[in-house]
């Protein structure tokens, strides 16, 4: 068993409206698996479904293999896009209450805390009360709290909103380290630069479907439209532009380079390949910059959801 | 997984150690005795006063009715003093009023013929005073000139108590009506007082967990039903903590002033207490006080405790539970007006049913019927149970209160778990029936 969660044609109706319409996903064991889609597409009823907070209509969700119990709870974490915590309650009784409520004995919730107090230093806030800290301080304990009691699946949901660079930073290399560790993540956010950066498999959810599903790489290969981004230095300027637009398809192109005088996106015809347009162009001009455009996660998501 | 304890504890603690509950817990104790200090001292000092009365009678008949008192001192002018002298004098002594009984040729028209004057216009309680005295002299002259013998009359009234019995012989007295009475209104508007203080403290707690946010954090580790029913309870023990040392730093605030200020106590003492301390030395009234207590120890105390304790708990979470998902259904307080009023009319309903009916017929079609509708039983019923409730009834009641307590709960959690994750609307009614079926 390669897939530690498996959504399987789940759907949820709320009265009349169909928040999830049939939705599969697996996320392998030890990936970082990006939940993705605009607002209100259904994102958070499916996380909110693998986290029994509510039920399935139809469908069924597996953990390891199983048919979700409430005893799985234990092995979920779920940092919510919609969080907080007891406001005038003191910081160590908070986290050991909800530590325990994850399952976890005093002594040891006690012992972690400690480590994970130490790991982010933030020793000295036990007795402070929640509402005495700043936002991304209360994030923090809130983070510590996500993964104290080592769940085998991380559920993010926008981790990094309300933390600045440094602390978002640390969390990002947290999350990696638990995923080094062994823990499965699914990280769901609509910021596409840590999409980018850290997830292996991405699915998106848009109007209630799933639109979009795999690999991250193959679906950038998936997305690629053979095109390169090239810069050329000549002293012709116009005449080697038109002879490139004669033989290919030919897009305005920006990028920051020294002294191109000729940026183009120039799309490969079916026949060629990339040596064959190299080539080309090492006839024409001096090739400073060429580079294989490939689709960014941004793109993927703005292409996807527009045509659908 | 059972977190319910923990659930309990945390809301237990959270509410215990919350300051402003500490301050309430020991503080209102304090102000509760403080007010009925203050308001004895203050009804005393008014009848303090000390005022003079002059009393201009021109008839003569009235010349022995105004006997001085230790606050009222009655100065009877001589009979042919001009009226507007005896006002002048009476002004210029400052004295409290005047007191004028016209000459009138026929003793059975003077009624008509007394005024008063005086500077403000008197209070009631002097007047209707005035007003008896007066009336009861003229009242005796008329019957003595009619050729009654007034001393007769008065040697002829008897006072009657009938002494109650039941056929098996065990002896009832009014007071044992009063006491019935009196144990079954502190039951039943104690019941009363704890569901709307405490039911709304468990809403806010709901509408707090709603605002900070932490709510999708806390279900996705327990069951709503869960943190719901923790909820209701630890906030209930929180309120039994609190409702206990309010009795016991009462009582002991009662006893300290008591013994401290003992002689000043006294004399604050209300009529009843005259009355009472009359009894005790009357032995044909400290007969009666044995009654009293006679008929305390004749209530049906074990199912009266029995009964308390199933009725108000039913009762108590029966309500907790709708204010537990009317916290779900809102965002803010301010929302939650709407839907307060189908919560409070059927507990005020019940304790006018309680008030106005139970003290007038505890067995009565409508003492009864209410007594079996669940929003209204557990207030009625426990104001009944005092003049004796056959135990089946008690039964039946307690058995459709329990039902319905687990539909409220189930119909509470619904809300309640769709209602925790809902934010930024204000719902209708229309709304939660859709909540339900999700």
């Amino acid at each position: 068993m390669n897939n530690l969660l498996v959504a399987d044609s789940v759907s949820k109706n709320f009265g009349e409206f169909r928040a999830l319409n049939d939705v599969s996903i697996a996320v392998p064991k030890g990936s970082i698996f990006g939940l993705l889609g605009p607002n209100g597409a259904g994102k958070t009823t499916l996380i909110r479904i693998i986290n029994q907070i509510t039920m399935p209509d139809t469908g069924e969700v597996f953990l390891d293999g199983e048919p979700l119990r409430p005893e799985h709870i234990q092995n979920i974490g779920y940092l919510p896009e919609e969080r907080g915590l007891y406001k005038s309650m003191k910081v160590g009784e908070q986290a050991l209450y909800l530590a325990q409520l994850k399952g976890l004995t005093k002594q040891e919730a006690k012992k972690r805390l400690k480590y994970w107090f130490e790991k982010l230093e933030i020793g000295d806030w036990w007795n402070k009360k929640i509402q005495e800290l700043s936002k991304g301080q209360a994030q923090k304990i809130q983070f510590i709290v996500t993964v104290l009691h080592q769940p085998k699946l991380l559920i993010f949901d926008e981790p990094f909103s309300g933390f600045d660079p440094i602390n978002a930073n640390l969390i990002k290399d947290e999350i990696l380290q638990l995923r080094d560790e062994g823990a499965t993540v699914i990280f769901s956010t609509h910021r596409m630069e840590s999409v980018e950066e850290l997830c292996d498999h991405i699915a998106l959810i848009h109007k209630s479907n799933k639109v979009l599903d795999g690999k991250l790489t193959d679906i950038k290969r998936q997305f690629k439209t053979n095109t390169f981004e090239v810069g050329l230095q000549t002293s012709a300027i116009e005449s080697v532009t038109n002879a490139i637009k004669e033989k290919f398809e030919v897009l305005p192109a920006t990028f920051r380079n020294l002294n191109d005088d000729v940026k183009l996106n120039v799309k490969l015809n079916a026949q060629d390949n990339s040596n064959d347009l190299l080539s080309f162009l090492t006839s024409k001009a001096e090739v400073h910059h060429f580079v294989e455009v490939i689709p960014s996660a941004n793109d993927i998501f703005i292409q996807t959801v527009k045509n659908n | 997984m059972n977190h319910l304890p923990l659930i309990i504890k945390r809301e237990y603690l959270t509410k215990v150690k919350n300051r402003s509950f500490i301050i309430m817990t020991f503080v209102s104790p304090l102000i509760m005795v403080a007010l009925i200090a203050v308001v004895a001292y203050l009804s005393q000092l008014n009848n303090d006063k000390d005022r003079t009365i002059s009393v201009l009678d021109e008839t003569g008949v009235l010349s022995d009715v105004f006997e001085n008192t230790d606050h009222t001192k009655y100065i009877m002018l001589t009979a042919d003093t001009n009226l507007e002298t005896a006002k002048e004098l009476v002004k210029s002594k400052e004295d409290f009023g005047l007191l004028y009984i016209e000459k009138s040729s026929d003793t059975s028209s003077i009624y008509s013929s007394v005024k008063f004057f005086s500077d403000e216009s008197p209070s009631l309680s002097i007047m209707s005073s005035l007003e008896d005295k007066i009336e009861k002299k003229l009242g005796d002259e008329k019957l003595r000139r009619g050729g009654v013998d007034v001393k007769k009359i008065e040697a002829s009234e008897t006072n009657i108590t009938i002494a109650q019995e039941t056929f098996t012989g065990e002896k009832t007295s009014k007071i044992d009506s009063y006491l019935k009475l009196a144990f079954g209104g502190a039951a039943g508007y104690l019941l009363f007082m704890f569901i709307i203080i405490y039911g709304n403290m468990i809403m806010r707690s709901v509408i707090e967990e709603k605002t900070s946010r932490i709510i999708e954090v806390i279900i996705s580790s327990v069951k709503p039903i869960q943190l719901m029913m923790g909820k209701i309870i630890g906030t209930s023990l929180a309120g039994i903590t609190q409702f206990a040392i309010w009795t016991i730093l009462g009582s002991i605030l009662v006893f300290a002033l008591t013994a401290i200020f003992g002689l000043s106590m006294a004399e604050l003492q209300t009529p009843q207490q005259e009355i009472m301390n009359q009894a005790l030395q009357n032995p044909d009234m400290a007969n009666e006080m044995q009654l009293a207590m006679q008929s305390f120890f004749n209530l049906p105390l074990a199912n009266l405790v029995i009964a308390f304790m199933f009725f108000f708990i039913g009762g108590y979470l029966l309500y907790s539970s709708l204010y537990a998902a009317v916290g779900a259904a809102v965002d803010n307080e301010t929302d939650t007006q709407q839907f307060m009023m189908p919560i409070i009319m059927p507990l005020i309903l019940a304790v006018y049913v309680g008030i106005f009916t139970v003290i007038e017929d505890p067995h009565g079609t409508v003492s009864t019927v209410f007594s079996f509708i669940p929003f209204t039983s557990p207030v009625v019923m426990l104001m009944r149970i005092p003049f004796g409730v056959p135990i089946w009834q008690q039964v039946l009641s307690f058995g459709i209160l329990a039902g319905t307590f687990v539909f409220t709960v189930w119909f509470a959690a619904k809300i309640y778990r769709v209602g925790i994750l809902m934010y930024g609307k204000k719902p209708s009614y229309k709304e939660l029936y859709k909540w339900i079926k999700y």
